[in-house]
């Protein structure tokens, strides 16, 4: 009787299979579709439109304002509050990571919409400022995902670094300056594109948040909604171009550390 | 031979099309499914219950089974499920009482095995936007009856993509066809005269529900003379207090009906024998002048109201969020039913210059029917199903909207009219208000006058059954041809868009600064890395 045995090969074949079926066949659709016409002939029209039409332009520019607000709120809000929790030595450290975390556990949806009642308590009336309500909402739903990679980061910073530098006469700014954060860059690396990404998009948050302005996700979605494939997955292309750079210039960055990259998540 | 560390290619090339065909259908997405048939009986010979009649006797009979496969817009029939107290009880010659016991699907699979004696299995599934169904049909043999709005089913006449309804469908001598027995003769007028084509909708498509377009307000707030005019939306006396629908085509015909509000309003045009098709001729205008007039009024819009919504309209009106909705009649109903359970008093008003009537109506689809003539009568069968007046009320009563059925023969329409809008016997201030135009064609007709409490006039029964004078200026608009919905849709994205030129130099200059500081911060971070 043979027993049943798996190489190592063969456990992959189910991510294989999923990867396959979800991201390469996908993605092999959009490529298409972004370089034909409406009758299937190569054409670069719909390259050549997403630069000279002020529409998409517009719209990169707003969606990219709009990403990079939220995703430095974040870092600001993220960075000390993930200092504190890993630096202070308190026993409660995880306790209150978690209760940064909690919300995640309740729906976006949900949450938004109680976030608008506040909003609309304070602001009195939301229509006045999209923008400001925009980051607002995205900072509230992705700033975990900034809190969780920074945390783990420092909290695996060896301490003697910090004691060296300290012992051999830096003020606690240098040794913030030039031991801490460099060390804690892979940490920032990841959060910023788990946040940036999401924020150039999700525009459902827009829509929740009384926003009428489109960002890339709804532009894309307004193609397709028209049946133009062509230009929409042009678009989606675009951007997917755009994010590869972005997880590029971060990754360089994240090189020796990589093995932090969410960790907890 | 070492098994196991070799991969096997052909099965592992078995798994995948097995994947495949596990994925595919994943990938129309978006639609519920749920079998309706309940478990599966296959009836032994001679125990298949005979028809009642035989000039009943579907095409299928002695076929074993028809399977139905519909889909529908979603919370767009009755559950079934009531409570007790829930039943309606008319009150009228016959004391009719209906209740809602079962699903309209499942009362249909039953129906239609006691007339005709053949089992039916229907396959229910919802879609959200006429969108979603479109795209939905474009993967292919998916549906053989949907309930698409009337500018999508246009556009499936006009792509020949819809199987004709049978003759047998239109025989008025024939008991079991309560829809063409009962559909209200202004909907029938409809279905009759616009024409796709060359062809009339009503050759393919059976009305299910219908109303017109209008503004919700907070009548304390806004007067029912300002909500009774297009040009609210736009109206910098309440910036910010008002919702527009997120929907290219409702939007299009809001920005031109104030592109033309001084043409529709003059005296001698409302009086003109000719208005309602003058006014239908304006509003499908789709030549580029007057889609750019109506861009730069959207934009108004867009700057002045509160938001465009695709859902959240109805519970921001009814939170007290804003104080102006543009909203289908069916949803306004439902929205002032909300309120009032807080005793928050809304009223829905319909533009003096123009409103669009619209419709969802059932059509079968080619290739889902297919030339079966069983599965096509018993199509047919579920739209009649649908469209008797006890099933009707049962819908209407757990949709909010108003069927395109007046009753025909039967009171049943009328009577939950009356018993929904019908003001107590001690109520005081009480108005008659005329309905014979959508029951028999002539709000004069006595037969059909509800006495009503006087702010109905305003309210859900005014939302449910507009009066004539409403529907004289209620026009349909047609389906866009591609060139023309190419041009409007790029009218809407530049709407929505952000424009680069509409910032203004201090924007720029906080910008730039914003700019600044975070290269600087950027910059900063990668040099002390480096050290």
């Amino acid at each position: 009787m043979k027993r049943l045995r798996f190489s190592r090969k063969q456990l992959c074949i189910p991510y294989a299979l999923f990867l396959f079926c979800f991201v390469i066949l996908p993605l092999a659709v959009i490529i298409y579709y972004a370089f034909t016409d409406g009758s299937g002939r190569l054409s670069l029209d719909n390259l050549v439109r997403f630069f000279t039409n002020g529409n998409t332009i517009g719209t990169l520019c707003y969606s990219l304002a709009v990403a990079v607000a939220v995703t430095a709120v974040c870092l600001l809000i993220a960075y000390p509050t993930a200092y504190v929790l890993a630096r202070s030595g308190l026993k409660k450290g995880p306790v209150l990571l978690m209760l940064f975390i909690m919300p995640m556990w309740i729906n976006f949806t949900l949450r938004l919409t109680a976030l608008k009642e506040i909003l609309t308590i304070l602001e009195g009336n939301l229509s006045l400022h999209p923008f400001l309500n925009t980051v607002i909402a995205m900072t509230y739903d992705f700033l975990p995902f900034m809190i969780l990679p920074l945390y783990t980061t420092l909290l695996q910073l060896d301490q003697s670094l910090v004691e060296a530098a300290a012992d051999l006469g830096a003020g606690p700014v240098q040794v913030f300056l030039r031991v801490t954060l460099p060390l804690s860059m892979p940490g920032i690396a990841s959060g910023i594109t788990m946040t940036f990404l999401p924020a150039m998009t999700n525009y459902v948050i827009l829509d929740m948040m009384y926003n009428s302005t489109y960002i890339m996700g709804s532009l894309i979605g307004s193609y397709f909604n028209i049946y133009d494939w062509n230009n929409g997955s042009m678009i989606s292309l675009i951007l997917f171009a755009l994010i590869c750079i972005v997880s590029l210039v971060t990754d360089r960055e994240d090189g020796d550390g990589a093995g932090n990259r969410g960790a907890v998540l | 031979m070492r098994a196991g560390k070799r991969i096997n290619y052909p099965a592992l090339a078995a798994v995948l099309m097995l994947g495949m065909t596990a994925v595919l259908p994943a990938f129309s997405g978006g639609m519920e499914r749920v079998s309706a048939a309940g478990e599966e009986k296959t009836p032994a010979a001679g125990e298949v219950k005979e028809p009642a009649a035989d000039e009943v006797k579907a095409p299928a009979a002695g076929k074993e089974k028809v399977t139905l496969r519909i889909a529908n817009w979603e919370e767009y029939i009755d559950e079934g499920d009531w409570d007790e107290e829930e039943a309606i009880d008319l009150d009228d010659e016959n004391g009719t009482v209906i209740f809602g016991e079962n699903s309209m699907v499942d009362d249909f699979t039953e129906w239609y095995q006691d007339t005709y004696g053949t089992e039916v299995e229907v396959e229910y599934s919802t879609f959200g936007t006429n969108e979603d169904l479109y795209n939905q049909l474009t993967l292919g043999n998916e549906f053989d009856l949907v309930c698409p709005s009337e500018y999508m089913f246009m556009k499936l006449i006009a792509e020949d993509r819809l199987q004709p309804l049978s003759e047998a469908f239109f025989d008025e001598g024939t008991e079991e066809n309560y829809y063409v027995r009962g559909v209200s003769d202004y909907i029938r007028d409809i279905f009759d005269t616009n024409t796709i084509k060359g062809e009339p909708w009503s050759r393919y498509a059976a009305g299910y529900m219908w109303g017109t377009t209008g503004i919700v307000y907070n009548p304390e707030e806004i007067s029912k003379e300002e909500a009774s005019h297009w040009a609210l939306l736009a109206d910098p006396a309440y910036k910010g207090q008002v919702t527009v629908k997120d929907n290219v085509r409702d939007s299009y015909f809001a920005a031109l009906g104030i592109l033309f509000e001084e043409e529709l309003m003059e005296p001698e045009f409302v009086s003109s024998p000719d208005r309602l098709e003058q006014i239908a001729e304006r509003m499908n205008r789709t030549d580029e002048t007057t889609v750019e007039a109506a861009e730069d009024i959207l934009k108004d819009i867009r700057k002045n109201a509160y938001s465009f919504e695709s859902d959240s309209g109805k519970a921001d009106m009814v939170t007290g969020k804003v104080l102006a909705n543009y909203q289908w009649s069916g949803d306004a109903v439902y929205t002032l039913d909300q309120a009032e359970i807080d005793d928050y008093y809304l009223a829905y008003a319909v533009p003096e210059e123009c409103t669009n009537v619209w419709f969802d109506g059932w059509v079968m689809l080619k290739d889902g029917i297919g030339g079966d003539e069983a599965k096509q009568h018993a199509a047919e069968a579920f739209i009649n199903f649908m469209s008797r007046p006890d099933n009707a009320v049962r819908n209407m009563y757990y949709i909010g909207y108003t069927s395109v059925i007046a009753g025909g023969d039967s009171d049943i329409m009328y009577a939950y009219a009356d018993w929904c809008y019908g003001a107590e016997d001690d109520a005081e201030d009480t108005i008659e208000y005329p309905v014979g135009f959508f029951f028999s064609g002539d709000d004069g007709d006595e037969d059909y006058i509800i006495t009503a409490e006087s702010d109905q006039a305003d309210r859900q029964l005014f939302a449910q059954y507009p009066p004539g004078e409403v529907l004289e200026r209620a026009v349909v608009m047609q389906y866009f041809d591609q060139e023309a919905n190419r041009r409007i849709n790029q009218m809407w994205v530049n709407v929505r868009c952000f424009n680069l030129t509409d910032l203004t130099t201090g924007e720029w200059a906080g910008i730039a600064a914003a700019a600044v500081v975070l290269l600087a911060a950027a910059g900063f971070a990668l040099k002390s890395r480096k050290r």
